[in-house]
């Protein structure tokens, strides 16, 4: 008879925390966390008692205090009173202009050149090759700091345009007026904008058509309240709820596939009228905003005089132009839909290009007249020009140093992703008889998009984060505001930089995450 | 019967190709008029490279060399080439290129002041020490690129990391031996107490006698071996580094000390061990979203605050110090592509060979990822060289830096497009040699076919 006895069970002993690999991990894991955490704390500690010698201790206070200094270039109201919070927030949406703006160019000129340089034409793709390899091999600050001195040495001075015997012309028709202080554009303005300097209306509009005026967001009905110390003030909270109302509807976006087919009834509808996620967020966005703001007691009124006093003031019929936009935009892409199912069942497709073509311009040609829009065009008064959009030297020599450096590397990037592609794709595009152009627009960009756009997220989040580099031509977007003259002025170092480096980290955060999700819906579906 | 075949019956003579289809012409209508499109695209083209070359050339060929300020300079290119011409002033580059090349680094640090006239007694030659850095440089990297050198040469390599610095800051010749000594001591600890104690507690103490050694006993080490053996030389304030000596030095750091780096980092982010993977990535995501600019403000502002109370230390080590965390979080990110892109079999091959994580590491994935990362790898190089010109910002004399300070002087005042050239020439050459030597090492490794 044999007696099976387990074997003996086995205690825990310290030692196994070395040697045994079940446990081993977690004791690197523990000593790891504690080597972190004492080495933060040493930081942190560290801090507080230089801040606490050097008689600062952190505070974000002076964020409420008068600027004292002008920014040139910005999007909302600002003067030198403005605290350095509003000053902060000026910076964050020059940056994010300077971002956008690059970003398009950039697509644009630098997908250009990358089919370019595969062009059979030996001196288009050579000269593309020349153009790619100088501006990557070479820092951006110097193409920065170059086509500032370009912007700054080469053109004329407002005063070479004056007089009968003038040196310098009003270009494209006495529209565009390029001179060593920036360039002057035409400025799109509605009826409503015919105000002067000094408030009072300059001429009436004809008939009608005078626009529907800024609406002027102010926190006159809100109070302040007091927490931990903290003075939340109407602003704040104001930001509060716009803040908190985005990430909402984010959350519901990225979520509410669920909610939304139980809302369908639990089935999938093809219904013009079905709940999408796109659709769900857009409510709760102004569904929170509604709520939020009859709870909260904002006030909005309607300025005509050009007197405000609250937060921002936004254009109506600025939001009205927009709106038409998608609307007609989202109509014309229907029309598309449309066609391409009449196509999969006939085999004819229908001709739609100037159904589609008119329904976004009609609506906006109509919009745009009956709000009264009418261009002011540069005139050079005094020493300098007035009227028209002034777009500063800091501005467009940045723009043009980014968009060419960043479309350098854009251009390497689409030609990989074009020659990723097997041969056989445009071999088998040209038996079918496909012209050259619609093999690249049909066949193989389409599916170079699959490559291409990984390294273009890292392109945009590069040129995003070099646009910092504003501060070496005096462009104020975050690093120039916040992290240049509030820094200086207050002195408040640790609470200005890391400020600065959170909301770049956002930014970046932000555009990676809308980016890696526009990459999802491309990405070749694998079952 | 007459032959009245109508077949030929002997070969014709091979002829000339049409002259249309062969040599320039030939070539020119395949390459360049192979459709109305692209025939007036060359034409276009041709015509804009000639406008862009009839104003670049006259420029910078028709110009003046020997000028002592801009205006004389203007003079001589009127007297010379008639008064519309537009001609570059080189004279600039020729007067400061010393300045451009090595900032304010004394040219013979003897008692740290810069003597600009003749050489003081018993001085080395101008400019010894950086260009000594320089030719070290390029002798410890050479066994690295390219393995037809013999492999002793290892040898500098291994010292260039402590010599450098040295060379460069000065000071006593027991600083580089005592960092040195640092790796010995973890060596020799490793190598006693791994016996006697098992591997990880060798290990552990492989880590922490060096830090130990390195935190609280190389000083005095330094400065005791110091007066038994006076081995030292002048230092230099780094106040005084700038130029092209300033770029590569910072370059050079950041290149070396980031790939240990992001190989670790890489290594962490693909780990298993779910704190250790936490922390490498927040660290390697937090860097990658904020501009180098914003840590450059780190350096220069806060770093001084975060250290305890008293501790001073030079701007250019606390520039390095944040470059080089700057350039390991994206070298990380490259490397942790090389790791992904290794088939999983190599892994589980180095597993059944019972290697454990380190020799795996070392001996099977590591040589097969950096391989497949180099591409990458020397891009990432590349950015990190450019990006040394951010320094100007937080001014320090960069070549870019110096250009402003060049242009204050009245002799100079309003010369933009010769320094600009120069800089853009300079930094060209570095950059286009080091991407060519990837595409050649790429061409080199290749072993599929």
């Amino acid at each position: 008879m044999t007696v099976m006895t387990d074997p003996p069970k086995e205690s825990f002993r310290l030692s196994m925390l070395i040697y045994d690999t079940r446990y081993r991990s977690i004791t690197i894991q523990v000593v790891a966390l504690l080597g972190f955490a004492a080495f933060f704390g040493w930081l942190i500690w560290n801090t507080s008692n230089n801040l606490a010698a050097l008689g600062k201790e952190p505070s974000f206070r002076f964020l409420w205090e008068p600027a004292g200094y002008d920014i040139n270039q910005r999007l909302l109201d600002y003067n030198s009173q403005s605290p350095h919070i509003r000053a902060a927030v000026i910076g964050v949406l020059n940056t994010l202009v300077i971002a956008v703006l690059g970003c398009i160019t950039a697509t644009i000129i630098g997908v250009l050149v990358g089919v370019l340089r595969l062009s059979k034409n030996w001196v288009i793709s050579r000269l593309m090759g020349v153009y790619v390899e100088t501006f990557r091999n070479v820092p951006v600050l110097l193409w920065i700091v170059l086509a500032m001195a370009i912007m700054i040495e080469i053109p004329p001075a407002p005063k070479e345009f004056r007089g009968d015997n003038a040196t310098a012309s009003v270009s494209l028709f006495g529209t565009v007026a390029v001179t060593n202080r920036g360039v002057y554009v035409p400025d799109p303005n509605f009826g409503s904008d015919r105000i002067g300097e000094d408030g009072t209306r300059l001429d009436e509009p004809t008939g009608w058509r005078v626009g529907l005026g800024d609406v002027d967001v102010n926190s006159s009905g809100m109070a302040t309240y007091s927490f931990l110390g903290f003075e939340i003030t109407p602003t704040l909270q104001f930001w509060a709820v716009i803040v908190s109302a985005l990430i909402a509807s984010v959350i519901v976006k990225i979520f509410g596939g669920d909610i939304a087919r139980s809302l369908n009834g639990g089935q999938e509808t093809t219904s013009p009228f079905r709940v999408t996620p796109g659709r769900l967020m857009l409510a709760v966005l102004l569904i929170a905003i509604i709520v939020l703001w009859s709870l909260m007691g904002m006030g909005i009124s309607r300025e005509v005089d050009g007197v405000s006093g609250g937060v921002f003031q936004i254009s109506l019929d600025f939001l009205l132009v927009v709106a038409v936009l998608l609307v007609s935009l989202n109509i014309s892409k229907r029309i598309k839909n449309r066609a391409d199912d009449i196509q999969e069942k006939s085999g004819v497709r229908p001709t739609v290009w100037y159904i589609r073509l008119a329904v976004v311009v009609l609506p906006m040609a109509i919009l745009l007249w009956a709000l009264g829009l009418y261009f002011t065009y540069p005139e050079l008064k005094g020493f300098n020009f007035k009227n028209g959009l002034h777009l500063r030297n800091s501005l467009i020599a940045l723009w043009l140093a980014l968009s060419l450096y960043t479309a350098a590397f854009i251009a390497e990037i689409v030609r990989s992703g074009i020659m990723a592609i097997s041969k056989g794709q445009s071999e088998a595009a040209n038996a079918l008889g496909l012209s050259s152009g619609r093999t690249m627009r049909l066949i193989v960009l389409p599916q170079a998009l699959r490559v291409i756009i990984p390294p273009m997220i890292s392109n945009y989040l590069n040129l995003t984060k070099n646009s910092s580099l504003a501060i070496a031509v005096g462009y104020f977007d975050i690093t120039g505001t916040l992290m240049g003259v509030t820094l200086n002025q207050t002195g408040r170092e640790l609470e200005t930089v890391l400020l600065g480096m959170l909301i770049y980290l956002t930014i970046s955060l932000s555009i990676s995450m809308a980016m890696n999700w526009y990459n999802e819906s491309v990405k070749l579906k694998e079952r | 019967m007459s032959d009245i075949s109508f077949v030929r019956t002997d070969m014709l003579p091979e002829q000339e190709p049409p002259a249309t289809t062969v040599g320039f012409v030939g070539w020119a209508r395949a390459n360049l008029f192979s459709s109305p499109l692209n025939a007036i695209l060359s034409i276009l083209s041709i015509v804009a490279v000639l406008f862009v070359l009839s104003v670049i050339l006259p420029w910078a060929f028709m110009s003046s060399w020997n000028a002592t300020s801009l205006t004389d300079c203007r003079e001589q290119i009127a007297a010379a080439y008639g008064p519309d011409h537009h001609g570059a002033c080189w004279a600039v580059i020729k007067d400061r290129w010393v300045q451009l090349v090595f900032g304010f680094y004394p040219p013979y640090p003897i008692d740290g002041t810069a003597h600009l006239g003749s050489p003081p007694e018993g001085a080395w030659p101008a400019y010894f020490r950086p260009i000594a850095t320089f030719v070290l440089i390029l002798t410890a990297v050479a066994p690295v690129l390219f393995d037809k050198l013999p492999r002793k040469m290892l040898l500098i390599t291994a010292v260039f990391p402590f010599l450098m610095p040295w060379m460069m800051w000065g000071g006593t010749f027991w600083n580089p031996v005592g960092a040195m000594l640092g790796f010995g001591i973890g060596y020799l600890a490793y190598r006693f107490i791994a016996p006697i104690a098992g591997s990880l507690a060798g290990v552990i103490a492989a880590a922490l006698l060096p830090i130990i050694w390195w935190l609280f006993l190389m000083g005095g080490f330094a400065s005791t071996m110091q007066s038994i053996i006076a081995l030292d030389i002048p230092t230099v304030n780094s106040r005084k580094f700038g130029g092209f000596t300033v770029s590569i030095f910072i370059g050079v750091v950041a290149i070396v000390g980031s790939l240990p780096l992001g190989i670790i980092l890489a290594l962490g982010r693909q780990s298993d061990l779910l704190i250790v993977k936490a922390l490498c990535v927040g660290f390697i995501e937090f860097i990658r979203g904020v501009p180098l600019i914003t840590l450059l403000f780190v350096a220069s502002t806060l770093l001084n605050i975060f250290l305890p109370p008293g501790t001073e230390f030079d701007i250019i080590l606390r520039v390095l110090i944040m470059v080089t965390l700057f350039a390991s979080a994206y070298m990380a990110e490259v490397v942790r592509g090389g790791l992904a892109a290794l088939p999983r079999g190599q892994y589980e091959a180095a597993d059944a060979l019972g290697l454990d994580y380190w020799k795996a590491q070392r001996l099977i994935i590591m040589p097969q990822a950096l391989k497949i990362s180099i591409p990458g790898i020397v891009s990432t190089f590349i950015g990190i060289f450019k990006d040394t010109t951010l320094v100007s910002i937080i001014a320090i004399l960069d070549p870019l830096g110096l250009t402003a300070g060049i242009r204050a002087n009245a002799q100079w005042n309003g010369i933009y497009w010769e320094l600009f050239a120069f800089i853009a020439f300079v930094f060209f050459i570095f950059c286009f040699s080091m991407s060519r030597y990837s595409m050649y090492l790429e061409r080199k490794l290749k072993t599929s076919h």
